[in-house]
């Protein structure tokens, strides 16, 4: 099917897109990579008014080192991030962002914005206590990750509001694991084990409706007990839901194995660097 | 709105609606009708199609995004003299197409991967060429072709080292 009409607006600055999306009361959208957006509008799920496409605004599009953290800018393409060098977890997670095709256009700023689930940047945020720049009428403002998410394919973010840069901070140690059907399909479950500023997170995508941390399973963790052990804890904590894909009960499963490899994963990185 | 953009090599000016993808653009504007449409949301990979160098689903894109860029589609892989591209050749030697819908998608991946990794082997093949679907499910003959493309590709004077037909592909190691 063919997307319903709209209004496009090249946006040249942030603040045209602002500017824009206000006038737009509601009706306006964030064209970035298009990838989740041209979907929707393509089946009609979604007839925005207008469209503004934030592609060619200039310095969005860099990753830079800032101390202990990467500072992606919005339109970082999903293939550039699997190139860096800088944040080795996130060039893991982003090999795993669809495919090759979708990679090329498909943005950092666009991934987060949209919230899937089952997609690996809103993961990997949490996984690492990100901070989201997000900037309106009323200025800028950093939110956590952890608070940006607020349901499936819903964030904390406003109408009238853009993403401008994601803060991953480095982990000194990860594992990340993922289990879909075909690489480059949406995730079963996504399992990330990270220690960031000496405290371990352990992170899910795929079983809920937001990225899910397992509090019980990172006490273990830091109590150094048993990948096995901690991989049970992580998967009875969790609370993944059930679907064509697969149960309850298979999810669980497949999270106790992610869980184990990513461990498994965080243990070599530790080896590593003695 | 008003815009150019370069369609293998030649420019193209265009007035489109902004609604219009870069698919209908280069099918209808531009009757280039090489790059086909399936889905049309992105799924399928048919409408694979190069876009400054980068593999793109054009369906994905609209056409007003990609005013100033070089697009390249399936049109543009044969020689200026009528020979075929190596890939090309490889996927009329190993049967790598069945109804041949899904081809022109599969070409512009499998030149985009053995453009930019020109010792792919068959696991990271198969891996690359998954994001495109043939509902005749030809993936045998197809890998095949990109494995012989490869070969051709890398020392275009000798013979193709690779599989001639699907049939004579061991799957020992899947």
């Amino acid at each position: 099917m063919k997307c319903a009409p709209f209004d496009y607006v090249r946006a040249a600055s942030v603040e045209e897109t602002v500017k824009v999306l206000g006038e737009a009361d509601g009706d306006g959208k964030i064209l970035a990579g298009g990838q989740s957006l041209v979907p929707v509008l393509a089946l009609r799920m979604a007839r925005p008014a207008v469209l503004v496409d934030v592609n060619r605004i200039p310095g969005l599009s860099s990753i830079r080192r800032i101390d202990d953290t990467v500072e992606v800018g919005a339109t970082v393409r999903h293939s550039r991030l699997a190139e860096q060098t800088e944040h080795p977890l996130l060039a893991e997670a982003a090999r795993w962002i669809g495919h090759t095709a979708i990679r090329s256009r498909g943005t950092a700023g666009g991934s987060i914005a949209h919230a899937d689930p089952s997609a690996e940047l809103p993961v990997v945020a949490v996984a690492t206590g990100a901070t989201v720049t997000v900037t309106g009428p009323r200025g800028s403002r950093d939110v956590d990750a952890e608070e940006l998410f607020v349901g499936a394919l819903t964030t904390s973010i406003e109408e009238d509001e853009m993403i401008t840069a994601i803060r991953f901070p480095q982990p000194d140690r990860w594992g990340f694991a993922e289990f879909a059907r075909r690489h480059g399909d949406f995730a079963l479950v996504t399992a990330v084990v990270t220690e960031v500023r000496g405290r371990p997170r352990i992170t899910f995508g795929g079983v809920g409706s937001v990225p899910q941390r397992a509090a019980a399973a990172e006490q273990a963790l830091a109590d150094r007990r048993p990948a096995a052990e901690i991989a049970h804890i992580a998967a009875e904590e969790i609370e993944p839901t059930a679907d064509l894909h697969g149960s309850v009960e298979f999810r669980r499963a497949i999270a106790t194995e992610m869980t184990r490899r990513a461990l498994a994963q965080f243990d070599s990185v530790r080896e590593q660097s003695r | 709105m008003k815009i150019s953009f370069s369609v293998n090599g030649e420019r193209a000016d265009l007035d489109v609606e902004p609604r219009r993808t870069l698919a209908d653009a280069l099918r209808e504007d531009c009757g280039l009708t090489g790059t086909h449409l399936g889905c049309e949301h992105g799924v399928c990979g048919a409408c694979t199609i190069l876009v400054d160098g980068e593999p793109v689903r054009a369906c994905l894109m609209f056409a007003v995004q990609a005013d100033g860029a070089s697009v390249s589609t399936v049109e543009g892989l044969q020689g200026t003299d009528g020979e075929l591209h190596p890939v090309q050749e490889a996927f009329v030697a190993c049967h790598g197409l069945q109804c041949g819908f899904c081809t022109p998608g599969m070409l512009m991946s499998a030149c985009h991967l053995l453009d930019t990794r020109p010792d792919a082997d068959r696991e990271t093949i198969r891996a690359e060429m998954s994001g495109n679907i043939c509902r005749c499910t030809g993936y045998q003959g197809i890998v095949a072709a990109v494995e012989r493309a490869r070969a051709d590709m890398r020392d275009p004077a000798g013979p193709g080292e690779g599989p001639v037909h699907p049939w004579e592909v061991t799957f020992s190691e899947e």
